[in-house]
């Protein structure tokens, strides 16, 4: 069988189920993960002794262990104290806990940058706390931190292959099962790998124009 | 309970504890490539004309857009078979994540040689400084000085992603832990001490960077008067 | 001169106000009263406590000691209620500090439709009104990374104005802008007190005190030190101190007590 044909009959079927899966994944980890994200930074910067220090501490365990191992602990281990999680929910609530953790950081260090005039102003025309965060410093804040989200959410459509070390056959998992069988890891993957190539770049392009396209008139003139 | 979890994690703390050997191991030679390989990009980059430049962003852009998984799987169970290549899941896995981490350290030092003033090559220049003596002896001491923080989370990062290096079986902490979770029966403990060494691996190698750069910093350098 | 009608009503009364920041004592019982369309004038050196001050008023900065009265009701010690006096008090700061993320309008209308509750309809049409009466209506869609400091610091005053407040506190509010920039807003400010409103103005502008205000406060070492109408203490102030004072700026700012 030729290298067409077998592309064509044998490996993209299963390929784009596995794409399938990729997409349900992704689509529900980054905007979650990034909601997450702001919830946290926003605690840990506005928040209470306690919840600040919790936020604080979420964000290092979830930023200083892999993302493979916090997988493995939501799937393997916690079947041990009677939660169990399907592969795909343990896969997507892993996503969606670790990038919180990683867009938090970005968040806060923009928030963080604000100047404290903004606040000032804002309480002095009569706003509560809760409002001025709302409408004065986070509109700013999450445009500062684009960059840095932006990177995240591309790094997430990249990790999303871990989810097959959990038993989710998403892109990568369909990917190895054809490979493996075949024994052709090397056309396979080629060709996953050039799928991924593309997801990447098109998202990469979509958040450059979406960063252009909320810019702030007249600044980094 | 509790001591029954505590008394396993001091049993099996040495064998989780020799696989962060190979863990590091791992770390320092992917990163020692990917500097190896990363700081001439970077330079080719930055001085060099447009057709090296050109192929140098198509390789951070290909090493940088795939998965790491998939670039394990693609070199370990396809091109190096296909090539007739050896190589131990190990030295397999140093390669990979070092071409891998080369692409990512070239735009860090990238983005430190373009952030050293234009002045200080017209300077050497000047002098009568051939452009490659200008780059060794005065933009580069500063530049990687101001690499240090981003390295560092590099260094991180490449951590983390050595726990991959899991799926094609090589004997690091991860691997080990999983070892251990199927014999005892015992997932929670195993995997959350797992989750602790990496923590501790992962914050102490970035005091020891944050000390290094303390120590070979520019007196005076980026204080406001 | 502004206008002030005989028997006219106490609009803020100041009790007392001190302020440690750390081990520093910056006020050490501060006391007077603004009455309706005065402007009074602090004047004094640098690190007197002058901007500590205002931000007592406002709360911005809690004071340890000392009261704070609007109109008769107690603003201190009731930091749950804050949010209605500071509607009351404008301010405008030295800094500007216009939201950046919001254009001229907005910036004006945010405060109403917010905190006044206000329609969006009713919010631009008195926005666009308040603008106008600062000369900047033509402005209203640019950001502030777009303007000058001169017109930021008016948009700013135009956001103080919208709220309709019963006093304005003015932070220094000409020393963040270059010279030439420097008359537009005085214009503003003046033409605001020749309306009758009531204004505490912190400046080291000393030709502008003496023809706005009714009243000038010096302070020095966070306590009064002197307090009179412009002519009292520029002519014949009681303190040595506070001629000094007058004299130093004088000598900086090249006027004298003659060719002014």
């Amino acid at each position: 069988m030729n290298t067409i044909d077998f592309i064509s009959k044998i490996l993209w079927p299963p390929l784009w189920e596995g794409l399938g899966v990729t997409l349900r994944l992704i689509v529900l980890a980054i905007p979650l993960g990034y909601i997450g994200g702001v919830l946290i930074a926003s605690g840990r910067v506005y928040g209470n002794k306690l919840i600040s220090s919790f936020c604080a501490i979420y964000t290092l365990f979830f930023r200083g262990t892999p993302l493979l191992v916090q997988l493995f602990i939501l799937y393997f281990a916690l079947p041990s104290i009677n939660i169990y999680l399907s592969p795909f929910v343990a896969a997507v609530t892993g996503f969606i806990l670790c990038s919180a953790a990683y867009h938090s950081e970005y968040i806060r260090g923009a928030l963080q940058s604000i100047k404290i005039g903004q606040m000032m102003a804002a309480e002095a025309i009569g706003m509560t706390k809760l409002q001025a965060v709302l409408s004065i410093i986070l509109p700013q804040a999450l445009r500062r931190s684009i960059p840095g989200c932006s990177n995240e959410i591309i790094y997430l459509v990249k990790y999303s292959s871990l989810a097959y070390m959990v038993a989710v056959i998403e892109l990568t998992g369909a990917g190895k099962i054809i490979a493996a069988r075949y024994f052709e890891y090397t056309l396979v993957f080629s060709v996953v790998g050039a799928i991924y190539l593309f997801m990447v770049s098109v998202v990469t392009l979509a958040l450059h124009n979406l960063e252009k396209k909320l810019a702030i008139p007249g600044i980094g003139r | 309970m509790i001591r029954e979890y505590i008394s396993l994690i001091i049993q099996t703390f040495p064998y989780l504890l020799s696989g962060s050997i190979t863990t590091i191991g791992l770390v320092c030679g992917a990163l020692g490539l990917g500097f190896v390989l990363g700081l001439p990009m970077a330079i080719g980059q930055v001085y060099g004309n447009k057709f090296i430049s050109g192929f140098i962003s198509l390789y951070v852009w290909f090493f940088r857009g795939l998965p790491e998984l998939v670039l394990l799987f693609l070199f370990y169970f396809g091109l190096f078979t296909t090539l007739h290549l050896n190589l131990s899941a190990f030295h397999a896995a140093i390669l990979v994540l070092g071409l891998r981490s080369a692409a990512y350290q070239s735009q860090i030092f990238r983005g430190s040689l373009n952030s050293i003033g234009e002045g200080q090559m017209l300077a050497a220049l000047s002098l009568g400084m051939k452009k490659y003596n200008a780059v060794y002896d005065i933009i580069l001491p500063q530049a990687l000085r101001i690499s240090i923080p981003g390295w560092s989370n590099e260094y991180a990062i490449l951590l983390k992603d050595s726990a991959t290096a899991y799926a094609i079986g090589v004997m690091e902490i991860l691997t080990r832990a999983s070892f251990v979770a199927t014999r005892t029966y015992q997932p929670l403990p195993v995997y959350f001490l797992t989750g602790v060494i990496f923590i501790v691996l992962t914050y102490g190698g970035v005091k020891l960077l944050a000390m290094l750069e303390k120590r070979l910093k520019t007196p005076g350098f980026g204080e406001e008067r | 001169m502004s206008k002030i009608t005989e028997g006219a009503k106490v609009v803020l009364r100041v009790e007392n106000i001190c302020k440690c920041f750390n081990t520093n004592e910056i006020l050490r019982g501060i006391s007077f009263e603004i009455k309706k369309g005065e402007t009074k004038v602090v004047i004094g050196p640098s690190g007197s406590g002058k901007s500590t001050l205002l931000r007592c008023i406002n709360q911005l900065t809690v004071p340890d000691k000392g009261s704070i009265w609007l109109e008769g009701e107690e603003v201190t010690h009731h930091m749950k209620d804050i949010s209605r006096f500071r509607q009351k008090m404008g301010m405008v700061f030295q800094d500007f500090n216009l939201f950046d993320h919001l254009n001229a309008l907005q910036n004006v209308t945010i405060g109403l439709i917010k905190v006044k509750k206000m329609d969006k309809k009713e919010a631009e049409a008195k926005a666009m009104e308040e603008l106008k009466r600062v000369g900047l209506e033509k402005q209203a869609c640019l950001y502030p990374a777009q303007l000058s400091g001169g017109q930021k610091q008016r948009v700013s005053i135009a956001r103080a104005l919208a709220m309709d407040p019963t006093v304005i506190l003015f932070d220094e509010p000409t020393s963040a802008l270059d010279p030439e920039l420097i008359g537009e807003v005085l214009e503003v400010i003046k033409d605001l007190a020749e309306g009758g409103m009531t204004m505490i103005v912190v400046t080291h502008e000393m030709g502008f005190a003496r023809s706005v205000a009714s009243e000038i406060i010096f302070i020095e070492e966070g306590i009064v030190i002197d307090q009179g109408t412009p002519h009292k203490l520029f002519t014949n102030p009681e303190h040595e101190r506070t001629k000094r004072f007058i004299h130093k700026i004088a000598e900086l700012y090249g006027e004298t007590e003659n060719n002014q």
